[in-house]
């Protein structure tokens, strides 16, 4: 079997799952600034299934893509960390207030870039909007098939790939020809850890904006240039041939009209201890109004 | 024309309630703009399916029959759907939230270019002024869903690409019959001018569809319970009580992630939305992607021992305390006193 070039899509989000009481603010809604930046817990699962395959497939390459402001070359980082082969970063202003039309055409023109490549992985969705839907829009602009809810690869062979998906209500196994794009379901195994020796071999992997900044040690610098590998390539609009009418806020066809924080409303709120005539009282109110028994 | 379009899912020849629902909200949508609602269904052996469709009140229906059409794939119902689209340029498109639904619309917003709001939780016909335009857009689709996280609601308009897409999840729309004796319009379509040998790349080797037992929405008493429930022994009570009441078991999303409790049975936007006449919620806190899926119950209890979690605002009685000495309480106390 070939060697195949993986590339995977990788996003950092903020971590809308456990909202802890210090990024709630003291009208109930969330502090978005709080709350930490994690790597997307499904693209974690598209990482694993593009290491499995390399693992399977000896001289399989998978290189990490990531879109976001500067703190997103972590994802680049974590990916090293964990096996990646490559890393490479789309960050640019511009691209800034993108729905998700916008990104997966900046996505697109990154990875058409990026050819010849055999598969495109990414996770299902990303937990700061659940929308599923850039891998979808991303495979269209690129004109290749889509294999959505990926939960296993079940054999890769010279022309196509086979997958197992989770359905809402059950399971379907497709074959794809190659070049095609999976989304990965949160079902699938999950991630490796880091490799030590992975970590101290990428620790220090920068973007050269990273490394622009005034307190950066002349020492690291001096690394990079021993070891350009650790420069993390950054790619802007220009990189890309975008067309600025597609990126950013200009080429979102969706717009934020108006967002209401929810402020919940009581009717008439009876508040009970824990204790046996409480909880009684109550079951038997409920018994009497006929709402349960 | 001006038009509502409906994608409707057809699985064993039946519609889906997902598609019935979203017909239902797009024949509201089509009555405030005062224009038609049209269906479109691609599968296999679809003779009479429009029966099943007409009486939500829809005026044409575009039938795609075909055997390469079911199951459903991506690529053949995108290319059917994007020269529907085309060329009658709706102004409106709605989908389900489905394995399907999410496969699909995306894609095609790809294809068309224009605009797709996931998840919606509120569909709405108003208005809209473009400052730097200086022009008022009249009758945009309102397309309102929790976003980030639950903590806000999002009102998400598109003006210039049209059409206006959206994703709903199945029991948000309330389903009724507009007029059973209906008549639409069906038109239908050549798939082989439109299918490609190049859309049928991806093969379908094996499918197991099943039938889940887990009837949420129909469930009159659900006692659902969140991360604070603690691990999946914990939910043990939970199905106790549920069982005891002749209810169901649910969760929230936290309880899902954290492996407690099955995915299907998950409430909230991104899970089942239900209207039950009482919701014990254990140890919720109450983000409204878990209340935008519940907050419709006639009545909610709300064990807690945080006083202060969002879930108690929503609650007609709260229990402050520990949920595994309120839950067994509440099982003792049903079991004396219920007859």
């Amino acid at each position: 079997m070939r060697p195949l070039k993986i590339i995977v899509m990788a996003k950092q989000v903020p971590d809308t799952r456990n909202v802890g009481t210090d990024a709630m603010k003291p009208d109930g809604t969330v502090n978005r600034g709080k709350l930490p930046a994690i790597f997307n817990p499904d693209d974690l699962h598209a990482l694993e299934l593009a290491l499995n395959i390399k693992d399977r497939v000896p001289g399989t390459t998978v290189t990490i893509l990531t879109m976001g402001p500067q703190r997103a070359a972590d994802i680049v980082r974590e990916g090293y960390y964990r096996g990646a082969d490559d890393g490479i970063m789309i960050s640019d202003r511009r691209f800034g207030g993108a729905d998700t039309l916008a990104t997966s055409y900046t996505i697109a023109q990154a990875i058409k870039k990026m050819a010849p490549y055999d598969l495109i992985l990414g996770g299902r969705q990303a937990i700061d909007g659940d929308t599923a839907q850039v891998g979808p829009q991303s495979a269209d602009k690129l004109k290749i098939p889509q294999v959505t809810y990926v939960e296993e690869i079940v054999e890769i062979n010279e022309d196509e790939i086979i997958a197992k998906r989770r359905l809402e209500k059950g399971v379907e196994t497709v074959s794809s020809p190659f070049p095609c794009l999976m989304t990965v379901h949160g079902s699938s195994p999950e991630c490796r850890s880091r490799i030590a020796k992975k970590v101290m071999q990428y620790k220090y992997a920068r973007t050269n904006t990273e490394l622009g900044s005034k307190n950066t040690d002349v020492a690291l610098l001096d690394l990079h240039k021993k070891r350009p590998y650790l420069t993390i390539p950054e790619w802007g609009v220009e990189d890309i041939d975008a067309d600025p009418d597609k990126i950013g806020l200009a080429g979102s066809p969706t717009k934020v009209k108006s967002v209401e924080s929810i402020v919940l409303t009581a009717n008439e709120t009876k508040i009970l201890s824990d204790s046996d005539a409480d909880v009684e009282g109550m079951i038997k109110e409920l018994i009497e109004n006929h709402t349960i028994g | 024309m001006k038009s509502v379009f409906v994608y409707c899912e057809v699985e064993n020849k039946k519609v889906a309630e997902i598609s019935q629902e979203l017909l239902s909200a797009g024949k509201r949508l089509a009555v405030k703009l005062g224009c038609p609602l049209e269906a479109m269904a691609f599968g296999t052996d679809l003779n009479g399916i429009e029966e099943q469709i007409t009486p939500y009140g829809v005026d044409r229906i575009h039938l795609a029959d075909d055997a390469s059409l079911s199951p459903y794939r991506t690529l053949p119902h995108t290319a059917l759907a994007k020269e529907i689209l085309k060329k009658e340029a709706p102004q409106i498109v709605l989908f389900g939230a489905t394995s399907v639904g999410r496969d699909l619309a995306p894609r095609l917003a790809s294809a068309l270019n224009c605009g797709l709001t996931a998840d919606c939780t509120i569909l709405d016909i108003g208005d809209h002024f473009v400052k730097k335009e200086k022009k008022e857009y009249k009758n945009l689709l309102y397309a309102i869903r929790p976003a980030f996280g639950g903590s806000i609601m999002a009102n998400i308009i598109n003006w210039d690409m049209h059409p206006q897409m959206a994703t709903v999840r199945e029991g948000v729309m309330k389903k009724e019959i507009f007029d059973k004796d209906y008549t639409a319009e069906v038109v239908k379509i050549d798939v082989d001018k439109i299918v490609t040998e190049d859309d049928l790349v991806v093969k379908i080797l094996d499918r197991h569809i099943e039938e889940s037992d887990v009837n949420l929405k129909e469930a009159p008493i659900i006692v659902a319970g969140g991360y604070g429930v603690g691990s999946k022994e914990g939910f043990d009570l939970l199905v106790e009580l549920a069982g005891l009441l002749g209810g169901e078991v649910g969760g929230s999303r936290a309880a899902v992630d954290a492996g407690y409790i099955d995915h299907d049975r998950q409430i909230g936007q991104t899970g089942t939305t239900v209207r039950p006449k009482l919701y014990i919620a254990a140890g919720i806190s109450g983000a409204v992607q878990h209340t935008a899926g519940m907050h419709d119950a006639s009545m909610i209890i709300s064990v807690n021992n945080d006083p202060d979690a969002p879930m108690n605002k929503l609650a007609d009685y709260v229990i402050i305390g520990d949920l595994n000495e309120v839950i067994p309480k509440m099982i003792k106390y049903y079991k004396k006193n219920a007859k």
